[in-house]
């Protein structure tokens, strides 16, 4: 058991939103500023990590029948648990989060590494899996949310660094990146340039396009 | 796993227990934190309320800036203050859902597209340093582009010129109708006029106003590439200083008999 690869082939190697493409909702929509961002990739990385260790304490004792919603009731305990938290702690952010934090419920990563990794690993390695891939997921999320705040309102965590035409500057800000489908762009794009550095990750074509039938044979 | 891991008795009793460590769990989290999100809740709702009306200042608490605020609950039909409803209780978005607090408005009424509108409301009344009224703000809302838009209009003692407008929660655009946040645009508000011989006439218009024309003082810019939030904001603004809104309770307030 390498701790090290655990917690960190998530990010690169295996990303969950870039290999797996999972998580891509709400990676849409919290991505307009950094800070919601922050806090969403945090809330993720603890759900999946604990909601981890906490099937695989009780794995043995869970019947296969009743698996899925087992898990499901411990992701969404854990779920309503940070909501509260973040409404007590960080009113403004969970404002803005609104209906997101609760969506980590219905987001595949973790119910994905619940089902592929938790169930048969031991606590430890477990809750380091969980961990590992919100890792993954915070990257690719802090990667877009730069971007996108960056060029589409001119500031990064709400600091301005690019000042804007109406603010009396020079930048005049892209309003698509404010909008979730830029996410899509962006996601896109990274995939790309992932897997021309890991070449191993390009997937088989499903389809192949055939050749033309000659002229001669066709008639 | 073992065998008996799947029979029925296993299956029930993983089930419940787990329901039961859970639902333990998630309710000793909810009763514990729910003061704190209730304050949390009460002290955005107080600082939305100084904003608008300009007088949000972020280095002292809220709850020291509030104490020159107080609330009253107003009959909106009678334009007078209502002593037997508890400002502290009263909801005004529960009570515009209710029949029996709220009235129907008909199409032609409905400017604001909000369908009902409450009898009361909380009307929120700002001491000057001398001790007299200083400003009064009033809560609005109404339909934009593509959400309903929660905010406060301040007024200032006259119960005429404005003193300031915020939205505290709408969906419009970022970028676009989402400017109705824009601090510049919301500079553009205090100072103008509501009434005109006795009329409303506070108007959003295309485009800029121009200082030298005569209704400069009632109108104001619209938000480039958002008219259908420019609109809303006006109809809202109309619908709630006009008839079926705050207009007798702010005759009465300038004739002291509220």
């Amino acid at each position: 058991m390498d701790v090290k690869d655990t917690l960190f082939t998530p990010v690169f190697k295996n990303n969950p939103i870039a290999l797996q493409i999972l998580g891509i909702c709400s990676a849409l929509a919290v991505t307009s500023s950094l800070k919601v961002t922050v806090v969403m990739c945090i809330a993720l990385t603890l759900v999946t990590a604990f909601s981890n260790l906490f099937i695989s304490m009780i794995r043995s004792f869970i019947p296969s029948s009743i698996r899925i919603i087992v898990q499901m009731t411990i992701i969404a305990s854990l779920v309503i648990v940070v909501d509260q938290i973040l409404k007590a702690v960080a009113y403004d952010i969970s404002k803005q989060l609104s209906v997101f934090v609760g969506l980590i419920i219905t987001n595949c990563i973790v119910m994905g590494r619940a089902e592929a990794y938790a169930m048969k690993n031991p606590p430890i390695p477990s809750f380091l899996d969980g961990i590992g891939n919100g890792l993954g997921y915070s990257f690719v999320l802090l990667v877009i949310g730069t971007v996108r705040e960056l060029f589409g309102s001119g500031k990064l965590f709400g600091i301005e660094i690019l000042p804007l035409v109406t603010e009396g500057g020079w930048y005049t800000p892209n309003g698509l990146l404010l909008l979730p489908p830029s996410a899509f762009f962006l996601i896109g794009l990274l995939i790309w340039g992932i897997r021309s550095w890991q070449k191993e990750q390009v997937e088989a074509p499903d389809y192949v396009i055939a050749q033309h039938t000659p002229a001669e044979e066709s008639a | 796993m073992s065998s008996n891991n799947e029979s029925l008795g296993r299956v029930i009793t993983v089930a419940l227990v787990l329901c039961i460590v859970c639902s333990v769990v998630v309710s000793a989290a909810a009763v514990m934190l729910k003061p704190e999100q209730q304050a949390n809740k009460t002290r955005d709702l107080k600082r939305n309320i100084l904003m608008a009306a300009g007088l949000y200042e972020p280095g002292l608490t809220i709850e020291e800036q509030f104490e020159r605020v107080t609330t009253r609950v107003v009959d909106i039909e009678t334009g007078h203050y209502v002593d037997d409803i508890d400002p502290v209780t009263f909801d005004a978005r529960k009570a515009a859902k209710d029949p029996s607090q709220s009235v129907r408005l008909s199409a032609d009424e409905d400017a604001a597209k909000i369908q009902r509108r409450a009898n009361h409301a909380l009307v929120y009344l700002v001491d000057g340093e001398d001790g007299g009224l200083d400003k009064v703000i009033l809560p609005v809302h109404g339909y934009g582009l593509w959400s309903t838009l929660y905010g406060f209009v301040a007024l200032e003692s006259d119960a005429n010129t404005i003193a300031g407008l915020g939205f505290y929660e709408h969906g419009e655009t970022p970028g676009l109708g989402g400017e109705v946040d824009n601090p510049r645009w919301k500079a553009l508000w205090p100072g103008k006029q509501v009434y005109r011989d006795g009329e409303v006439a506070i108007s959003i218009i295309k485009g800029n106003v121009s200082p030298e024309s005569a209704q400069a003082s009632w109108q104001v810019d619209g938000l480039s590439g958002a008219t259908l939030t420019s609109k809303g904001v006006h109809n809202l603004v109309q619908f709630w200083l006009g008839q079926d809104g705050f207009e007798t309770y702010l005759t009465n307030l300038r004739r002291g008999e509220a």
